[in-house]
């Protein structure tokens, strides 16, 4: 059955997942025995203070860092570095400078090899979606910001992943471009249907954003708790569930 | 949201523009030449005129007429051609192959650490000694003939080359590798779609620094032990007391450095259309 092929597709599983880093002589424990399951088309938030592990734990499941104990399974295969069912959207865009738009987002698919006529094909898919089919031709540094994160996203997307991570995406933009970006962002997610895992430091867009919201807590003992956001979509901000949400949200780190 | 189109000019009225509006825009010109190259043309007018009516000694600075008629008798009576031809191939050689070994070598240094660490030493105790002073040792080894003045001049226009090469390949943004490699890409395919692609405006500093040095080596090589070339002629028509020619020969050495420059800019505009271009 189909179901049974959607559901495991883009499928993560993290087991007994413990990073520490050394940092002036002195052991820091960043992530210890996590567990973690994420069904595949799954948008999951994970939020913290600074320094909790957050962007850590996305650099593992993207396989830029391996981890010191346990494992990520992807599909129910380890990880072992970086892999091509995988996307990642840093938090600045990432864009090479001297390719236009459409060189940018053919970029990833060029790099595997597919052909240039071909990557491009789907590049300009893409860029339509997010809304620069305007803008094909032009280069980076003539984009605002918005729109230079934009074409990342349509790169990543252009690859076509099972996996999206994203790394504070829209932590370096403006509040009303953030606003537009995360409607963006949901409307993107819901006719990709990729698994979606987001690291923010913005509450309101993981209430936004997620199906359930992964808080990693300060205190380095404390274990992690796993928030379920059972809101309707597109979601409403100021919805009295959503405001009580953030409330809630905003509760388990002591904040009014 | 903002888009800044590249390179366009503030937009032009399609009407034929009326008499007073061209004459406004005449002065602007005007004005602007005179802004950046007024002080030039005070110089020079302050040269014929103080060298005619005896100002300035005219047997060490003749009136500018008289040189450039030396420079015009010079190319177009054929004198100087042979010297400008013999220079252009001392100084295009070197160039040349210390473009096609500093790049390549460059961009390998720059990549791999190991060789790098290994060779910045002899690198940086070869930058600092002078290549004229090692002319003598290039001489003994190379002989009086082409192939020494070929090679001190090699020699001095492959380090910035090389040099600025190793920095463009060092200083490419980790951020943008890191990006590549997630999507899958090669080492050898993050070295072609990435390191070079941003290399290039460094490499182009290096270019642009080379072949100043390039001239710069030309002449003092033609004056040591030459018979033929630019330099020489300078020399020779000092010696001969035949200052207006002097004079002339440096007028091409002039022309050329800014021809090579103009070149590179162009070059360099084409290739880096991306780059901000501006400073």
């Amino acid at each position: 059955m189909s179901v049974v092929e959607t559901t495991r597709r883009g499928e993560v599983t993290v087991r007994d997942l413990s990073k520490s880093f050394t940092l002036n002589g002195q052991r820091l424990n960043v992530l210890r025995d996590l567990h973690l399951d994420v069904q595949g088309g799954e948008a999951l938030a994970i939020v913290g203070p600074s320094g909790c592990g957050k962007t850590t734990l996305l650099r593992v499941l993207a396989g830029l860092e391996s981890p010191d104990r346990g494992e990520v399974l992807i599909d129910g295969h380890p990880v072992q570095g970086v892999g091509t069912e995988r996307a990642i959207i840093f938090q600045e865009p990432r864009l090479l400078p001297w390719l236009t738009v459409l060189g940018n987002v053919a970029f990833g698919l060029e790099v595997r090899g597919t052909s240039r006529a071909e990557a491009e094909t789907r590049a300009r898919h893409y860029i339509r979606l997010v809304g620069l089919a305007e803008f094909e031709s032009a280069f980076p540094r003539q984009l605002s910001g918005g729109m230079a994160q934009r074409v990342g996203i349509a790169r990543a997307l252009t690859v076509q992943p099972e996996i999206l991570l994203l790394d504070e995406p829209l932590g370096a933009l403006d509040a009303m471009t953030k606003l537009t970006m995360q409607e963006e962002l949901a409307r993107i997610w819901r006719e990709e249907k990729v698994t979606t895992i987001l690291v923010t430091h913005d509450l309101e867009e993981a209430i936004y954003l997620a199906d359930r919201v992964l808080v990693l807590p300060r205190q380095k003992g404390a274990t992690p708790r796993l928030i379920v956001v059972n809101l309707t979509r597109p979601r409403d901000r100021s919805d009295p569930r959503f405001v009580e949400m953030r409330r809630r949200l905003m509760a388990e780190f002591g904040l009014q | 949201m903002t888009f800044q189109s590249l390179g366009s000019s503030p937009t032009v009225s399609v009407e034929a523009p009326s008499g007073a509006a061209l004459l406004r825009r005449g002065v602007a010109g005007a004005g602007r030449a005179l802004r950046r190259y007024g002080l030039l043309f005070g110089f020079l007018a302050f040269w014929q005129v103080g060298s005619s009516l005896g100002w300035i000694n005219p047997t060490v600075f003749p009136p500018l007429d008289k040189i450039l008629a030396a420079t015009w008798a010079g190319v177009v009576g054929g004198a100087f051609l042979d010297d400008i031809a013999i220079s252009l191939q001392r100084s295009g050689l070197a160039f040349a192959a210390a473009v096609g070994l500093g790049i390549p070598l460059g961009l390998f240094m720059g990549q791999i650490r190991a060789v790098e660490q290994a060779l910045d030493p002899i690198l940086q105790f070869f930058r600092q000694t002078s290549a004229l002073a090692l002319y003598p040792v290039f001489i003994l080894l190379l002989g009086l003939g082409e192939a020494s003045k070929v090679f001190v001049i090699f020699w001095a226009t492959l380090f910035p080359i090389l040099l600025a090469t190793i920095g463009g390949v060092k200083e490419v943004d980790r951020k943008l590798i890191e990006m590549a490699a997630t999507f899958g890409a090669s080492r050898a395919t993050i070295f072609r779609r990435v390191v070079q692609p941003a290399s290039v405006p460094s490499i182009f500093v290096g270019l642009r620094l080379s072949a100043t040095t390039a001239l710069l080596l030309l002449v003092a090589a033609e004056m040591i032990g030459a018979n033929r070339g630019l330099g020489f002629q300078v020399m020779n028509a000092q010696y001969n007391f035949q200052i207006p020619q002097m004079f002339a020969a440096i007028l091409l050495l002039a022309a050329l450095g800014l021809t090579a420059n103009a070149l590179l800019v162009t070059l360099q505009r084409r290739l880096c259309r991306w780059a901000d271009l501006s400073h």
